[in-house]
């Protein structure tokens, strides 16, 4: 057992919130969220010179071999910040989906170059019939000689505009495959549109897009586990940012009570409001410790996994939604306005509540993990 | 980063497992499973003790050349772990989570020579006489006075909610010696027998039914000067000491033993109902007490681990106290609501476990209701909610 971040995860700490202190102040953002492709080329060159694209892809393909523990420290800072660069739909879901399941070919082909900054990627997944059943998907491939052709629409998909490559999820027969598709790929248009937090997604239509044999992911044609996995991940990642947007919700909320004067004193003297700013800093606590066993377990087995991701939803998006109600009804009229920076983390944690899952589906998952494994009983630490 | 067990760990757990698999008697995990109050029963306890006491595990916070056990930090979380897992019974931490350290921090050679082998033995069995009928929540307005006479001090007043006050044969007391300046800093601590002439102990009966706590009249109380801890004036800061030695309790192995009974009664392996597991409320408030533990244990582990490098974990302890007690309160009542109509029937009997075991199920059904209503002291003992978050505010927050 051991309860420390090592050298190096304080330094990525470190480095990534000096960075993105100095290079991603709120006006800047604000602008690359407000420019026509809603990110930045310059600042997704300097994530690559930081090492920060190549972080979680295995040291095998040009990566950094790092793990979930590192990656939420860089997730919480990127929360902190709001960053809108398309990182997780590059490096967790796309990358993640190729480094789990492709062949040293295909890893070759994709995995230095997103680590390099040279190439970004999309996971096409979700439809608009899959809710919170995350497997449930309707899009299908069809073997047409030695190759596939792809029929489909998907929905949601973040980062589809900004990606070289999108790796598209359809049905074989009764399993289900991953496929590698070049954008501009005929037959696939992806139809762009801003989301909540002021990123990108889009929707993806695959009308009749031939692919050869080599797209599928690894041959694989039972890619399910796999794709749970990912967006577990992509969960527990996100949960870290969202514990990095709460913070800052949180600190400006308590700064604002503090200078904030009414009825002749600052309104963070009122007892009322102490206590409520006490209860939000609780749930921060409890916050910052659910994404710590989230990091721990997601690199373990798929219940453990699968746990951890749901517990995290659950507990730090409520956090954040009870945070950030309370932080605007805080600051008054002026939370409502779009003159501060509070309304765009409340978009920012929002965003999280609405992927990847609802807070029920969440809940009953954790239920049913704990019927099957029983682990109520038993301490975080002897599991 | 991780939460694995060293292999010395493991073998450490194995170690305890096998400890309590033996010494662990159905009698005292029943009557431990049939509590309804905070504290066990006094018999169950020093029948506890003594076992531990003889395994030489029952001071693991304290220091080696005292007692202790000489464990580590992740060790002593590991205990405690397995004794809640197991169904074992609280030792009363008044003795030793608080006069031992106390003592061992600010007791005369003599002091620690007369009392701490004694608490480590159980020959004494130790009350805390800090409340007061008009001293709650604002402890350092407290009235009780002692006034020095020769070698003597005189004690008059009043303690209230004292626990167990009619079993133990010693009381940790704070008086007020000095009324001249800041409340605070006319504040002593004083060792006072119970047996002394002068105190009288009154019952008082709590909304489940049970006499747990009591209230405590000292009338012209004679306590030798060498029964004082630390200086006169001192004892607000000997109090601030011994509330902070409470911390490193893993209140969430309690929750899950106790959330564990909640889903067995749920799934209707025990207590003899038909399952009500498949309602979605159900096993929605379930998930979501789970994952409020994994919190609350996440959060312990963090705090202990600091503890571990010497950090003081601050108004930590306060969130902590604040989350355990809520959540207490919240797996008993998710219990009254998996038990529907079957938790209505009352038996004024106690302890519980004096009883022959019931037909059907009904043992596990017993303590419902009672330890649910007795639950609602959890937020206020022991520096109630709105004091925790009032130190949250000023300690985290800044406010």
């Amino acid at each position: 057992m051991d309860l420390s971040y090592s050298e190096e995860q304080l330094m990525l700490r470190d480095s990534a919130e000096r960075f993105l202190g100095a290079e991603y102040g709120f006006a800047a953002r604000q602008k690359i969220a407000a420019s026509p492709q809603g990110w930045s080329e310059a600042i997704w060159r300097q994530f690559a010179e930081l090492g920060w694209l190549a972080l979680p892809l295995p040291e095998s393909a040009g990566g950094l071999g790092g793990g979930a523990v590192e990656l939420g420290l860089l997730m919480e800072a990127f929360g902190k910040a709001l960053v809108v660069e398309p990182y997780l739909a590059t490096v967790v879901l796309g990358a993640g989906a190729v480094a789990a399941l492709g062949d040293t070919a295909q890893q070759a082909a994709i995995l230095p170059a997103v680590a390099e900054g040279h190439m970004r990627l999309a996971l096409a997944h979700g439809e608009t019939s899959s809710r919170d059943d995350s497997l449930a998907i309707a899009a299908v491939a069809h073997r047409q000689g030695a190759g596939w052709r792809l029929e489909g629409h998907k929905t949601n998909v973040l980062g589809a505009a900004a990606a070289d490559h999108l790796v598209v999820s359809a049905r074989i027969g009764g399993g289900t495959g991953l496929f590698l598709v070049p954008a501009g790929q005929p037959g696939m248009t992806i139809a762009p549109y801003p989301i909540l937090d002021g990123s990108r997604a889009g929707d993806v239509t695959l009308a009749g897009v031939a692919l050869g044999g080599e797209a599928l992911l690894g041959g694989a044609e039972d890619a399910a586990p796999a794709i749970s996995a990912l967006i577990d991940r992509a969960v527990i990642a996100l949960a870290s940012d969202t514990l990095g947007a709460l913070t800052v919700l949180l600190d400006s909320t308590v700064d604002y009570s503090k200078t904030r004067v009414q009825f002749g004193q600052p309104i963070g003297r009122f007892q009322a409001l102490q206590h409520r700013m006490a209860e939000m800093a609780v749930l921060r606590e409890e916050a910052g410790a659910i994404a710590l066993f989230a990091m721990m377990s997601a690199d373990g087995p798929p219940a453990a996994r699968a746990r951890a991701a749901s517990a995290a939803k659950v507990k730090i998006g409520r956090a954040a939604r009870i945070i950030a109600e309370q932080g605007i009804q805080i600051h008054g009229g002026m939370g409502v306005t779009d003159e501060l920076n509070i309304g765009a983390y409340f978009k920012r944690v929002l965003t999280f509540e609405l992927l990847f899952g609802s807070f029920d589906h969440h809940l009953r998952r954790y239920a049913a993990l704990a019927r099957r494994s029983g682990f109520i009983g038993d301490s975080l630490v002897a599991a | 980063m991780n939460l694995d067990l060293s292999p010395a760990e493991r073998s450490f757990r194995d170690q305890v497992r096998d400890f309590l698999d033996r010494n662990l008697s159905p009698d005292i995990r029943r009557a431990q499973d049939l509590t309804t109050t905070v504290f066990t029963e006094y018999d169950v306890v020093q029948a506890w003790h003594r076992i531990l006491y003889r395994q030489g595990w029952v001071a693991p916070n304290w220091p080696r050349e005292h007692g202790g056990t000489g464990w580590s930090v992740a060790e002593r979380y590991i205990w405690q772990v397995e004794s809640s897992r197991a169904g074992a019974p609280m030792v009363s931490p008044i003795g030793l989570a608080m006069v031992g350290p106390v003592l061992i921090q600010f007791g005369t050679p003599a002091q620690k020579d007369a009392f701490l082998p004694r608490i480590l033995s159980g020959d004494d069995y130790w009350c805390q006489g800090f409340s007061e009928p008009g001293a709650g929540s604002d402890l350092a307005s407290l009235r009780t006075k002692a006034t020095l006479d020769g070698d003597d001090y005189v004690v008059d007043g009043s303690k209230i909610w004292t626990t167990h006050a009619h079993y133990a044969n010693w009381m940790i007391a704070l008086v007020r010696t000095d009324d001249s300046g800041r409340k605070q800093e006319g504040i002593t601590c004083l060792l006072i027998d119970m047996k002394s002439p002068g105190i009288s102990v009154r019952p008082i009966l709590t909304i489940g039914g049970d006499h747990e706590v009591n209230q405590v009249f000292l009338d012209e109380v004679r306590v030798p000067l060498a029964n004082r801890v630390g200086e006169a004036g001192q004892g607000w800061s000997v109090a601030k000491y011994l509330l902070e030695f409470e911390r490193g309790v893993v209140a969430s192995a309690k929750l899950r033993s106790a959330l564990t009974h909640v889903v067995a009664l749920a799934e209707g392996k025990a207590g003899g109902l038909p399952p009500v597991i498949d309602e979605p409320g159900i096993a929605a408030r379930i998930a979501e007490t789970g994952i409020d533990i994994d919190a609350l244990e996440m959060l312990e582990l963090k705090t202990n681990w600091a503890l571990r490098t010497g950090q003081n974990p601050g108004a930590m302890a306060s969130i902590l106290k604040l989350r355990a007690s809520q959540l207490q309160q919240a797996v008993s009542a998710l219990e009254l609501e998996v038990l529907g109509d079957r938790a209505l029937r009352w038996e004024a009997h106690r302890p519980l476990y004096d009883l022959a075991a019931a037909p059907g199920g009904e043992d596990d059904i017993r303590p419902a209701a009672s330890r649910f209503l007795n639950n609602r002291a959890n937020t206020i003992f022991g520096g109630a909610s709105e004091i925790q978050k009032g130190i949250i505010a000023k300690a985290i927050l800044g406010l």
